[in-house]
């Protein structure tokens, strides 16, 4: 089985090559679809898009610094049940580990998508995106990836999301099939690798020239994930200092509104009800005067502590660091890096890490009849 | 109720299985075991009915420790909820810890239904560590927010009377 290939990039030109790729995935009827980050007709932003039409392939842009959502939602949408053909899902690292999620939580299947994952080098927040001059179009990605394959040692960009920043996970190895960036040139082709068997299948179907990942490649990426782990760790300290008891958490949170938008766009967060919406929370009016009475002051609104800790302990152990929480907050709460920092103590306590591999149950979906004895009784 | 030992009254709240810790309350009850009254029962079926967020509210409310206690292993009425528990409460540790909420102010226990005496003993013996432990004082909801409602609660804790956040 072939497990590396290029595709040839046209006119230098790699971003339309994707557009290529797309279409022949829909010509030679490999796939019945695709689910890719794409321009909308004159707008300069990309959303993901379900492509059935060869002829509509066009503005196809998995390369985009643009992240507006985690698309392991859709991908979870169509497949939850069976979607009626195969779909080649174009998904970022974080993407990809989020659905994974998603699946073990049964709440997608991979059975019928093809994943397709191209190294990440960040992304953007919407608001950096959004305020930035110019036009959002692919000029915008190649300009951003060029900035981002030569930044140097340090290998970070300043407008990079906080969450790319410190993500540790620029490949996808759950994924089909990857494309590669990383040490390779991108003048004339895309590296694919394939990464399962069902990849492999479909980069034989390609008919794609096999060719050897270049020498350089695991070195690049290697110092990549070198540099983010080093932030990442100085991350979790500043975030350990800044919430380290509740006081301090509340000053970390001062600004939410409980508008629960972080809980909408956090792609592992994925109860049909969340229990915040529901009549739980909606107090007869006296309550409130009856609890400021009691402790002299109570701010509205109320249980703001107690949302953010209970989305902790119910999704911190499927965090997969994507930073959709903090780019969906209206007012810009470091919410990834909480997420994160407590999900590093809650996962490594189970030994789990979430996106890691289907085959690693979720820490609360399980259990052994003989385990974790420390937490039973009274000893310490 | 006031202690000879120290005039810090903990607030204890228990979520008790039903089958098997409730009825050994019961058991205490009936046969006139003495034990503290600073733990409030919370009747649940199973502890595996005890979602995380029940603890955290009472974190939250200025509870200064609970207890998840329910059947012995291979016991549980659900069959494995109490292996479930055992499973949330390890995570809720591991969360309390990063907030410096001290883990021990959280515990599991199995008490078997004819086991009244042990109940009273787990009770005094839990309220005790909680005394040793000192108020749970700023982990409540309303104390954490403004400069002047942690004061308050400073004040309260300090001068033994009533701490904001807890039911008289
Ligand atoms: S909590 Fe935030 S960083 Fe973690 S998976 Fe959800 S949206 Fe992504
Ligand atoms: S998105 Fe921001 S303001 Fe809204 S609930 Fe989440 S943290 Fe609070
Ligand atoms: S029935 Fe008692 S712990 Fe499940």
């Amino acid at each position: 089985m072939k497990t590396t290939a290029y595709f040839s990039v046209e006119d230098n030109d790699y971003l339309s090559a994707f557009d290529s790729l797309g279409r022949r995935l829909l010509e030679l009827a490999l796939v019945d679809a695709l689910l890719a980050p794409c321009y909308q007709a004159e707008c300069d932003w990309v959303m993901p898009t379900l492509i059935c039409d060869p002829e509509a392939v066009c503005g196809l842009d998995p390369l985009s610094p643009i992240y507006p959502l985690n698309g392991a939602r859709h991908a979870a949408r169509l497949s939850r049940t069976p979607p009626g053909g195969r779909v080649a899902a174009f998904m970022r690292p974080c993407e990809v580990r989020a659905f994974v999620e998603l699946v073990k939580l049964k709440q997608g299947d991979p059975a019928s998508l093809f994943i397709i994952s191209a190294d990440c080098l960040g992304a953007v927040e919407n608001r950096t995106a959004r305020t930035a001059g110019g036009r959002r179009d692919r000029s915008y990605t190649a300009t951003f990836i060029q900035e981002a394959l030569t930044s140097g040692d340090s290998g970070e960009l300043e407008m990079l999301a906080p969450a790319c920043k410190v993500c540790e996970h620029p490949t996808a190895e759950m994924a089909d099939l990857t494309i590669g960036l990383l040490g390779v040139d991108l003048d004339n082709r895309l590296l694919v690798e394939a990464r399962s068997e069902k990849g492999g299948a479909l980069l034989n179907a390609l008919a794609l020239p096999s060719t050897e990942a270049p020498k350089d490649r695991s070195k690049a990426i290697e110092k990549l994930i070198r540099a983010r782990t080093a932030a990442r760790d100085a991350m979790f300290a500043a975030t350990r200092a800044a919430t380290g008891d509740l006081s301090r958490l509340a000053d970390y949170l001062a600004t939410c509104v409980n508008c629960y938008n972080c809980r909408v766009a956090c792609p592992v967060c994925y109860c049909r009800t969340c229990v915040f919406t529901t009549d739980v929370f909606d107090h007869p009016s006296a309550q409130y005067l009856g609890w400021a009475r009691r402790r002299g002051a109570i701010r509205m609104p109320t249980d703001t502590l107690f949302y953010h800790l209970t989305r902790l302990a119910h999704v911190s152990t499927a965090c997969v660091g994507c930073g959709q929480c903090s780019n969906a907050c209206p007012n810009e709460i470091p919410l990834m890096e909480l997420f994160r920092t407590v999900a590093l103590c809650t996962q490594t306590g189970f030994d789990y890490e979430a996106g890691r591999h289907l085959d690693e149950p979720p820490p609360l979906s399980t259990f052994a009849a003989e385990e974790f004895a420390d937490v039973v009784g009274l000893g310490d | 109720m006031p202690d000879s030992v120290t005039d810090f009254d903990p607030t204890l709240i228990a979520f008790v299985c039903n089958w098997c810790t409730y009825t050994a309350a019961d058991l205490a009850g009936t046969a006139r075991l003495a034990y503290p009254q600073n733990v409030r029962l919370i009747r649940v079926m199973c502890t595996g009915m005890v979602d995380p967020q029940f603890v955290l509210k009472a974190f939250l409310e200025g509870a200064d420790g609970v207890l998840i206690s329910g059947c012995h292993p291979g016991d549980c009425h659900y069959i494995n909820g109490n292996y479930k528990a055992r499973r949330r409460v390890k995570l809720l540790r591991e969360l309390l810890t990063h907030f410096s909420i001290a883990p021990q102010r959280l515990r599991l226990t199995w008490i078997g239904a004819s086991d009244g005496i042990q109940f009273a003993e787990v009770m005094q013996r839990l309220v005790n560590d909680l005394k040793a432990l000192g108020p749970q004082g700023v982990a409540s909801e309303h104390a954490s927010w403004r400069p002047q409602n942690r004061r308050l609660q400073r004040d309260a804790i300090g001068s033994g009377s009533e701490v904001i956040g807890r039911k008289p």
